[in-house]
């Protein structure tokens, strides 16, 4: 199954949901066909004045250009995930480097679309990541594996 | 062709990543190989580099870490070698994480053994009397 994770560029919930058989919508996968593409015409991500046009599906024009910019790199991951494991207020969502309007946008669009949700905090003890980890694990198992699907 | 790079973090106590370089470059995978300070970062066909990573996590399950990257090694917008140095952006989640890593691996490894965590205690938030109690101890008479 496509599992949407938060944070989407998160290294432990991308190691988890493929250690457990599924497959993780990660930001770096849209970002890799950009960066990837021929002729790169607005580096370094290649986020071209045509982006926020497609991030008009989720915010009106009035919005920031870099939340409707994000929006259309979320769009493809948002529109293939079948199930999200969302971890909340995670530290790497604060600063230049996060947009909270986007993220709270994701969040809501996660919720909205009535797929499995799994919500989490990070652990800061061994105790937490031994529940953090377990709980991640029985929701991937509830999910159907990418094998049986095809 | 679908070209990927996937980045192996090593958290482990018995690997280095001079190890899993080596065992990529034996295992003449048509695949480029670039070692880094928190692990490996291998690109090429998505094919290969998933079933080589597949057999590189075995050498130690709990110790390594791997996520995909969207840019190849060594690209000049993202290496900091043209950037001037400084840390590369993403490196700042990488590292963040990175501090965690050594209980996921515990708890992985307590998973495998079929340990059921108990509930954990939720945090409460520091109740507002015991608050004004210790603003007015600490408070200096006049």
């Amino acid at each position: 199954m496509k599992v949407f994770i938060y944070p989407t560029n998160s290294l432990i919930l991308s190691d988890l949901v493929e250690r457990f058989g599924h497959e993780p919508l990660t930001i770096m996968q849209e970002i890799g066909k950009k960066v990837t593409r021929q002729g790169l015409d607005s580096p370094p991500m290649n986020i071209t004045p045509e982006d926020p046009k497609f991030g008009l599906k989720y915010a009106a024009v009035e919005v920031p250009s870099g939340v409707r910019g994000r929006m259309s790199l979320f769009d493809p991951l948002l529109t293939k995930a079948e199930a999200a494991i969302i971890v909340r207020d995670p530290v790497i969502s604060f600063g230049c480097m996060g947009c909270a309007r986007t993220n709270e946008l994701v969040n809501f669009l996660l919720r909205a679309k009535k797929i499995p949700l799994l919500v989490l905090d990070y652990p800061d003890t061994e105790e937490d990541a031994k529940l953090f980890v377990y709980k991640i694990s029985e929701f991937l198992k509830s999910l159907k594996p990418v094998e049986e699907q095809k | 062709m679908d070209i990927i790079t996937k980045m192996i973090v090593v958290n482990s106590s018995k690997l280095l990543p001079s190890d899993v370089a080596v065992k990529l470059y034996e295992s003449r995978a048509d695949v480029m190989v670039k070692e880094t300070c928190f692990g490996v970062m291998v690109s090429g066909e998505r094919r290969v580099v998933d079933s080589l990573l597949l057999k590189i996590r075995q050498l130690d399950p709990y110790g390594i870490f791997i996520k995909e990257r969207g840019f190849a090694p060594g690209e000049p917008y993202r290496c900091r070698a043209t950037r001037r140095g400084g840390a590369r952006p993403g490196f700042h989640n990488l590292e963040s994480e990175d501090k965690i890593l050594p209980h996921i691996a515990s708890a992985l490894k307590a998973l495998d053994r079929g340990e059921i965590p108990g509930k954990s205690k939720q945090k409460k938030k520091l109740d507002i009397n015991k608050f004004r109690e210790i603003i007015e101890k600490t408070e200096v008479s006049q």
